[in-house]
């Protein structure tokens, strides 16, 4: 039927029915591509095993040699780097939409930092390990969250203040961290790296189980206000007036995305820029067709599983993921800044 | 659509320290268009926020049809009174469809599915005003008065008896503020919506407004039809300005003619 034919209506629901086609397409294609990432990883690193032999290790086969290589590292890390690729892609993306503007990622106003600094810091000062450290980061990324939020508090808050004083705070953090890293003789350079830039070195299959958990708690209640974010980006005055709650919202937002950041935190260390990226990627392919909280997942995992194997095998040197991620990032904070200058910025 | 009334019963309200409105009642009558006037700093955007609830009253309450706003669920005020902000912001790229559209959000839940109601209610919208044939376009890519005109058909979606705007011809050329005046007054002539809005523009207010509010320094001023309202005297006090008031030559209507310094005939 021609669409000029038809009632508005019907014009609309058409129009509709299309950009959700568009929308499912794009998500396939993604979710296609982390599969094929997944393969990737699991059957290439320094040696090649066929899948066929890939499959059968993973329904319960021993197979001599690729086994080992397999079940204990290469399976733990892809594993361990979608979730984490996931929760960091879901955190940045509440925050980013919820402030209205790129920069207000986690990574970049000091909450991840200031999850990784609590972490390190119940690593080196109380010998801590395991769901304590994860317990510790959280308490620490909200703690900081809180923080930033009474610091840029004059008769409300805005996002640039806000960002400002975030950006402020990560980097005093980020020199706690350090100081802490120094005082802590037995610290190898790996696990310093990964408190400092993030990485996925050492993932094992145990850590996996409560950050699946944290993923799906926290992400299924940023699903379920996925509407309200939405509404929430033409304004609190025009969400409020549409009936958002906006201080109930805004809490659920908030602790959320810190949980998230911060269980993700605690297992890799701050992976650079995960957060601060995956939105506006995600933004860019989806085109404006619905919410970006899956795809941004999807986007954050792609992320760190091709940033952790670009580190490793193909770069001249074996890099930790954060490093591979804070090279693409980078380019892309300075371009937002250079363009927040001239403009207000907005996904 | 039934109209809907609101009253404000002595509310005093402010911004932390800073008390705005002084003790402020009014009556909005049902049906019937309602703009608040007065110098910069009055009150009056405060009493439009404290009617649409974004702002509690320290003192006071509003009451909509006899019941006080501020104790009805969020989304049952959002399906029966709507609120139009100063500066909305569009998400970047975002098409006139899916905007309007989201005014049916108080009217969709959790797991509650795009209705038929639903298109219709965009439909309607959009046609009433005159947005259909750009229903595909980004918002940012449209004229001040265009956008302006999306935001009404948001508003509207959104099918509430009441609906509150803050200066919503503010930053439009003169042609798309009589637009927007008068499609405004097309939605309550032909739906009996009640509407508040603030207006900077006298005369403008004198000629769409069925009553006036003019307030000054945090209190009301006067109320009534623009005839009663609106006199030389009332300009003097309420903005500093001497003028001459005089009946508008198209509509009958008052309307102001400020003297200034240099106004005299050479």
């Amino acid at each position: 039927m021609n669409r000029l034919t038809l009632q508005p209506a019907a014009r609309f629901s058409q129009m509709r029915r299309v950009q959700a086609r568009q929308r499912v397409r794009m998500l396939a294609i993604l979710g296609a591509i982390l599969l094929a990432g997944v393969m990737l990883t699991l059957t290439l690193g320094q040696s090649f095993t066929p899948l066929t032999t890939v499959l059968r290790i993973l329904g319960g086969a021993e197979v001599p040699g690729a086994g080992f290589t397999v079940r204990e590292l290469r399976l733990p890390r892809a594993v361990i780097s979608i979730l984490t690729g996931a929760c960091f892609g879901l955190g940045g993306i509440a925050f980013q939409t919820m402030l209205r503007n790129p920069l207000a990622s986690p990574d970049i106003i000091g909450i991840s930092t200031g999850a990784s600094t609590g972490a390190v810091f119940a690593i080196v000062v109380f010998s801590m390990s395991g769901p304590a450290v994860s317990v510790v980061a959280i308490v620490a990324g909200l703690g900081v969250a809180l923080l930033i939020y009474m610091l840029s508090w004059r008769q409300g808050v805005t996002g640039g203040r806000l960002i400002l004083i975030g950006i402020g705070l990560a980097a005093m953090l980020q020199s706690v961290t350090a100081y802490l890293l120094m005082r802590a003789p037995s610290w190898t350079l790996q696990e310093a790296l990964r408190w400092i830039t993030g990485s996925v070195n050492g993932a094992q299959l145990d850590q996996a189980l409560p950050l699946l958990i944290a993923l799906l708690l926290f992400g299924g209640l940023l699903l379920s206000r996925s509407r309200d974010l939405e509404t929430l980006r033409m304004g609190d005055d025009i969400a409020a007036g549409l009936g958002v709650r906006l201080a109930t919202t805004r809490i659920t937002i908030v602790i959320s995305a810190v949980a998230l950041v911060a269980f993700a935190t605690a297992v890799s260390g701050p992976i650079a820029f995960v957060a601060f990226l995956s939105g506006p990627i995600a933004s860019r392919l989806m085109a404006h067709r619905g919410s970006l909280l899956i795809p941004s997942a999807l986007v954050g995992a792609l992320l760190v599983l091709l940033g952790d194997y670009a580190g490793q095998f193909l770069l001249p040197a074996r890099y930790p993921v954060g490093i591979v991620t804070g090279v693409l990032g980078a380019p892309y904070l300075v371009y937002l800044i250079l363009r927040d200058n001239k403009s207000r910025g907005t996904l | 659509m039934s109209a809907s009334s609101l009253l404000a019963q002595s509310l005093v309200a402010g911004y932390g320290e800073r008390t705005i409105l002084n003790d402020v009642s009014l009556t909005v009558q049902a049906g019937k268009t309602t703009a608040i006037v007065g110098a910069n700093a009055c009150g009056k955007s405060t009493l439009l926020r404290v009617l649409s609830r974004l702002l509690t009253p320290e003192q006071g309450e509003v009451l909509l049809d006899g019941n006080a706003i501020h104790r009805l669920p969020t989304r049952r005020l959002a399906q029966q009174l709507g609120f139009l902000p100063q500066s909305p912001i569009a998400p970047e790229g975002i098409t006139v469809l899916e905007l309007v559209s989201r005014g049916r959000h108080p009217h969709q839940g959790l797991f509650k599915r795009w209705s038929a109601a639903d298109e219709a209610a965009v439909a309607d919208a959009l046609s009433a005003t005159h947005m259909t044939a750009l229903a595909e376009c980004a918002v940012d890519e449209l004229s001040g008065g265009q956008r302006q005109r999306v935001w009404i058909a948001m508003a509207l979606a959104q099918q509430t008896d009441v609906l509150l705007l803050d200066e919503p011809t503010t930053f439009l050329d003169i042609n798309h503020q009589i637009e927007v005046l008068d499609l405004l007054t097309d939605l309550n002539q032909t739906r009996g919506t009640t509407i508040v809005m603030v207006l900077h523009e006298l005369n403008l207010a004198a000629r769409y407004a069925d009553r006036l509010v003019a307030m000054a320094g945090g209190n009301i001023y006067a109320v009534g039809e623009p005839e009663e309202v609106f006199t030389e005297q009332m300009v003097r006090d309420v903005f500093g300005l001497e003028s001459r008031v005089i009946d508008d030559p198209v509509t009958g209507k008052p309307m102001m003619i400020p003297l200034g310094r240099h106004g005299a005939c050479k």
